[in-house]
């Protein structure tokens, strides 16, 4: 009976030590890690998370320095998706944010280039002292234009 | 061919085996399928009747599958029946005929049933009653058109799939075309309960169906077609036999199917008449085969031998909340409430409206909606009696049996519920075709094929955010990679022109400094 | 007019989980009322106390996990949990010995994993293998059928309910008294013993197959296993891998050697084989699903059965090689998936 007991009790010692072994020497790889969790994020480049872009947020998301409740446009289901991926508990979202696309309003556009260079994937269109408008298939509603425009002419539509 | 008894209310269909001699003994074989009670009887016992022309037609701009169509015709203008009053924009439509002479009183939406009883763009039409045509007679033998020429003119009939899909036929032709197409396979199968039009259709009018038969052989040269029945219509059997026998086409084969739901669909169709498996998310041209319904033939003979486009169909209209159950040929756009009133109007225990078969019909929620191409059966039945809950699946299997496609439900149904799309797409539910084999098995009843529903819309709304988020981050990364590129070249720029400064010596500042003068002078 | 609307399919199955259970049951009635007629009324009193407790302990569970318990409730499956479970016990046994067993199973090995249709044991044998390492003693107060030929003191009613209840025999007699071998036990122990099967088949307790008793009642659960494949409650699949998996080593090794090795009747009629078969192996959720994957499951159980009974320490193997190949189930499921239509090949001959 003794006997049987010291055996898997020596069992499940050398098992516990060859896992932790395992865990230490055959980590994930970080870079790895970082692009699947950017491949979760919706890519508006928005930085409403308070930081300069999807891939950086994955990045101290990755490296604990960001929880992973911090992106709106994401939304509830990215909060789920991150939390099964990194094994981390899925907190409510920090902001909610209503699915939207920038509208120009070309009465009072001036032309001055501010929004269409400020806009993280190119969806403004225009030249200086041209027209500009929002291109609104390419609009992740990431409201980086609205403040720059020295007229104020840019609104957000929230879609549907 | 593996099919599960089915106990479902109302009692098994017993049928006889009729004496009509085709062949079945090179059929394929079909996985699972149930065998359902028919129903058919109380809608066969007469023969078709003709709903008479209504005072109003509403007809949906858009009645087939793809690009909404574009209305022609405006307020207040007079339209003669066959004229075209909607032409498909986009590269897959089918256009619309008005299915009387009368005037356009609106454009506005209304109930549809493509929408379950939400309203949709309709043209609206005062018919005067005196019924003139448009198209009138041309004396032309479509076997001396060319094939091309023949396609384009079924374009033109507004011909649409009719067995309930609505898929532009024309279109589908002419995908077909780019493949090489051994068999013409006429659908006559009509494997949901209730349903018989098509069935009262190959009794009554077998000529203009082969008719019809051969006008696609000719348009898309195919030299062999079978013109598949299930075993449960003899009549249809012997009036096909009669009218082959008298056209004395070999091309022509009658075929005749054992009656297993869902033998009727395109895919297991195919795989029954020829043993061939359509490749998942592929067509039947892929393996060689073209499928029509029985209903889409005859409208394609009365398009171009008749002259007349599409613009009436044969309906079943049955059910325990009908009071005469029966067939009618009416035309496109008179209300459901219409022509159930002249069958005789509701039973009692009317709680259902159903627009095709009780497996895979749609549910409308008003009787306002008009019948438009896609109308193959009225369905009117009572609320069902059985009020159990919806338990636990108990992984009993008897799913996976019947399942034609040979999924799993249960597998399918766990991983619906994990909204885990990666397992859905691994196990396969794109390849489901939603004939509600597996809720009649379900001993936990639940519901499967809603649940598989939903599931499909999920992922799609999942693949297209993955889509939008891909090309967001495309373009992110493409304007990060321009901004640095612009910030090299400006370093560059700036590193030679520092370069150049410091070779130069005082004539090189010279020659400058005079350039620079110039410059000043000229502007 | 206007209508509601609904989803379809409009029609759902006719048969439904209660009454598939209530017909399990009433496919055990025969098998029960010849266990009454050999051993005597203590499986009457020993299906009323796991019935007791079973439903007890699911209405008490269902509560704790802030359900309604008519939802576990209402579909029978503990009722057929626990009369599965007193099938494998003695006539006479302790009402806490039955009680912690169905205890175990009901609330721990079906509710602890999520409920019915979750649960990955068999609960009567998640709950019997608790009582046979629990209980080890107890397990062996198996008492001897009637016949007319033995001179055995058998329990009268009261006699059998007073043990139920306090776990004491009447005066005059002691355990050693009352308690026989199973005849697997007679098997194995004469095997042991190096007799041969022809000598210990000569044993008053063997019967034509199996023992005594115990092969009528193998018949009557064969009879209602029947019933149950007629009526399509169960498939064909288990039960005859499993008498495969059992019968095909066990004929082998008595056509090498008949002396020292039992006969594929006495396997098949022995022990709780014919129940395995039927009712135990096929509870369809701790079961694999597809066609294959049940040969699999079934050939395995009987396969670990003859291993269990000839070389194991143990005399039935059934409880043991069912929980063992219940946790083979999800690799059997991965490797015996059938091939969806149209992804076998691109679009060529099935």
């Amino acid at each position: 009976m003794l006997i049987a007991v010291a055996t898997i009790a020596l069992l499940a010692l050398v098992a516990g030590l060859l896992l932790s072994l395992a865990s230490r020497r055959l980590p994930r790889k970080e870079s790895d890690l970082v692009e699947q969790v950017n491949e979760l994020l919706p890519q508006t480049q928005c930085a409403q998370c308070g930081y300069t872009g999807c891939r950086p947020y994955a990045a101290a998301v990755v490296s604990g320095a960001a929880a992973i409740n911090l992106c709106p446009p994401g939304g509830d289901s990215t909060v789920q998706r991150l939390a099964e991926l990194l094994g981390r508990e899925a907190l409510p979202l920090a902001k909610a944010v209503e699915p939207a696309v920038a509208v120009i309003d070309e009465a009072l556009c001036i032309g001055c280039l501010q929004c269409r260079d400020v806009c993280p994937v190119d969806a403004i269109v225009g030249a200086r002292h041209f027209m500009h408008t929002v291109i609104e298939s390419e609009c992740t509603g990431c409201e980086l234009c609205v403040a720059p425009c020295p007229v104020d002419c840019i609104s957000m539509r929230p879609l549907r | 061919m593996r099919a599960l008894r089915c106990t479902v209310s109302g009692g098994l269909h017993q049928h006889e085996t009729p004496e009509v001699s085709a062949p079945t003994y090179d059929l394929g074989k079909l996985h699972g399928g149930l065998r359902l009670p028919g129903h058919k009887a109380a809608s066969t016992a007469e023969a078709i009747r003709d709903v008479p022309i209504p005072a109003q037609l509403i007809l949906p701009i858009t009645q087939h599958v793809g690009d909404p169509a574009q209305p022609v015709v405006a307020t207040g203008e007079r339209v003669l029946k066959g004229q075209l009053l909607a032409r498909p924009a986009g590269a897959l439509g089918a256009p619309v005929h008005a299915s009387s002479s009368g005037s356009v009183v609106a454009i506005e939406p209304w109930p549809v049933s493509r929408r379950y009883g939400d309203q949709a763009p309709c043209i609206i039409i005062e018919c005067d009653g005196e019924d003139r045509p448009f198209h009138t007679t041309v004396d032309e033998n479509y076997l001396e058109l060319e094939p091309e020429a023949l396609l384009a003119k079924i374009l033109d009939g507004g011909i649409v799939g009719l067995g309930g899909a609505v898929f532009p036929t024309a279109q589908k032709l002419m995908q077909a075309r780019s493949c090489k197409i051994e068999h013409l396979i006429l659908n006559g199968v009509e494997c949901e309960p209730y349903i018989s039009c098509d069935d009262m259709l190959m009794r009554e009018r077998a000529m203009q169906v082969l008719s019809g038969a051969q006008i696609l052989m000719h348009a898309m040269q195919i030299e062999s077609c079978y013109v598949v029945v299930e075993s449960d219509k003899p009549a249809a059997l012997a009036s096909l036999a009669e009218a082959m026998a008298a056209l004395d086409d070999a091309r022509l084969v009658l075929k005749q199917v054992p009656t297993i739901y869902p033998s009727g669909g395109e895919d297991q169709l195919v795989q029954l008449v020829t043993n061939r498996e359509v490749p998942s998310e592929g067509l039947p041209s892929d393996v060689g085969c073209l499928v029509q319904n029985v209903g889409t033939a005859a409208a394609i003979h009365d398009w171009i031998i008749g002259h007349e486009p599409l613009i009436s169909r044969v309906t079943t209209v049955a059910g325990e909340g009908i009071a005469r159950p029966m067939n009618v040929r009416a035309r496109i756009g008179t209300t459901i409430a219409d022509i159930v009133a002249f069958t005789g109007g509701y039973a009692e225990h009317a709680d259902h409206l159903f627009i095709g078969g009780p497996m895979t019909g749609k549910s409308v929620s008003t009787d306002r909606v008009p019948l438009v191409k896609a109308t193959n059966s009225i369905l009117v039945v009572r609320k069902t009696s059985f009020t159990g809950r919806e338990l636990a699946c108990i992984r009993c299997g008897d799913c996976a049996a019947v399942c034609p496609v040979q999924l799993l439900p249960q597998q399918l149904y766990w991983h619906a519920r994990a909204d885990n799309e990666n397992r859905l797409r691994d196990f396969g539910l794109i390849d489901c075709i939603e004939c509600g084999c597996c809720d009649l098995v379900c001993p936990s009843h639940i519901p499967l094929t809603a649940n598989f529903r939903v599931a499909k819309g999920r992922i799609q709304e999942l693949a297209d955010e993955k889509a939008r988020a891909a090309r967001a981050r495309t373009r992110f990364e493409a304007r990060n990679s321009r901004m640095q590129s612009e910030q090299q070249e400006r370093e560059e720029a700036l590193a030679r022109q520092i370069a150049t400064a410091k070779r130069a010596g005082p004539a090189d500042i010279a020659e400058i400094l005079e350039r620079r003068k110039h410059k000043k002078e000229d502007d | 007019m206007e209508f509601a609307r609904r989803s379809s399919p409009y029609w759902s199955a006719r048969v439904a989980v209660p009454s598939i259970m209530l017909q399990v049951l009433g496919a055990l009635v025969p098998a029960a009322i010849a266990h009454v007629w050999f051993f005597g009324p203590g499986f009457i009193f020993n299906v009323l106390v796991a019935s007791i407790f079973a439903v007890g302990g699911e209405y008490l569970v269902m509560r704790v996990r802030k359900r309604p318990p008519e939802a576990a409730l209402g579909d029978y499956s503990a009722l057929v949990a626990a009369v599965l479970l007193v099938f494998a016990l003695p006539s006479l046994t302790p009402w806490w010995v039955t009680a912690s067993g169905t205890l175990f199973a009901i609330v721990v090995a079906k509710h602890l994993y999520g409920g019915l249709g979750f649960n990955i044991f068999n609960p009567a044998m998640a709950g019997y293998v608790v009582i046979l390492i629990a209980f080890p003693m107890h397990l062996n107060l198996w008492t001897a059928p009637r016949m007319g030929d033995i001179d055995y003191q058998y329990l009268t009613v009261l006699q059998t309910l007073t043990f139920t209840l306090t776990g004491s025999l009447p005066d005059a007699l002691g355990f050693d008294a009352i308690s026989r071998a199973t005849p697997l036990d007679v098997m194995k122990s004469g095997l042991n013993g190096m007799q041969t099967v022809t000598e210990i088949r000569a044993n008053p307790i063997m019967g034509d197959f199996g023992g005594r008793g115990w092969e009528w009642i193998g018949n009557f659960l064969a009879i209602g296993g029947f019933w149950l494949l007629i009526k399509k409650i169960i498939r064909w699949h288990i039960p005859v891998a499993v008498g495969v998996g059992l019968l095909a080593p066990a004929t082998i090794m008595y056509l090498v050697d008949p002396g020292s090795q039992p006969s594929p009747g006495f396997h098949l009629f022995s022990g709780a084989t014919i129940l395995c078969a039927f009712f135990i192996a096929t509870d369809p959720v701790s079961g694999a699903t597809s066609p294959k994957g049940r040969l699999v499951f079934g050939f395995g159980i009987g396969l670990l059965i003859y291993c269990i009974r000839t070389w194991g320490s143990y005399a039935d193997g059934v409880a043991f090689a069912v929980l063992i190949m219940n946790m083979a189930v999800p690799a059997i499921d991965l490797v015996t998936r059938p091939p969806v239509v149209g992804h076998s090949n691109s679009g060529g001959e099935t």
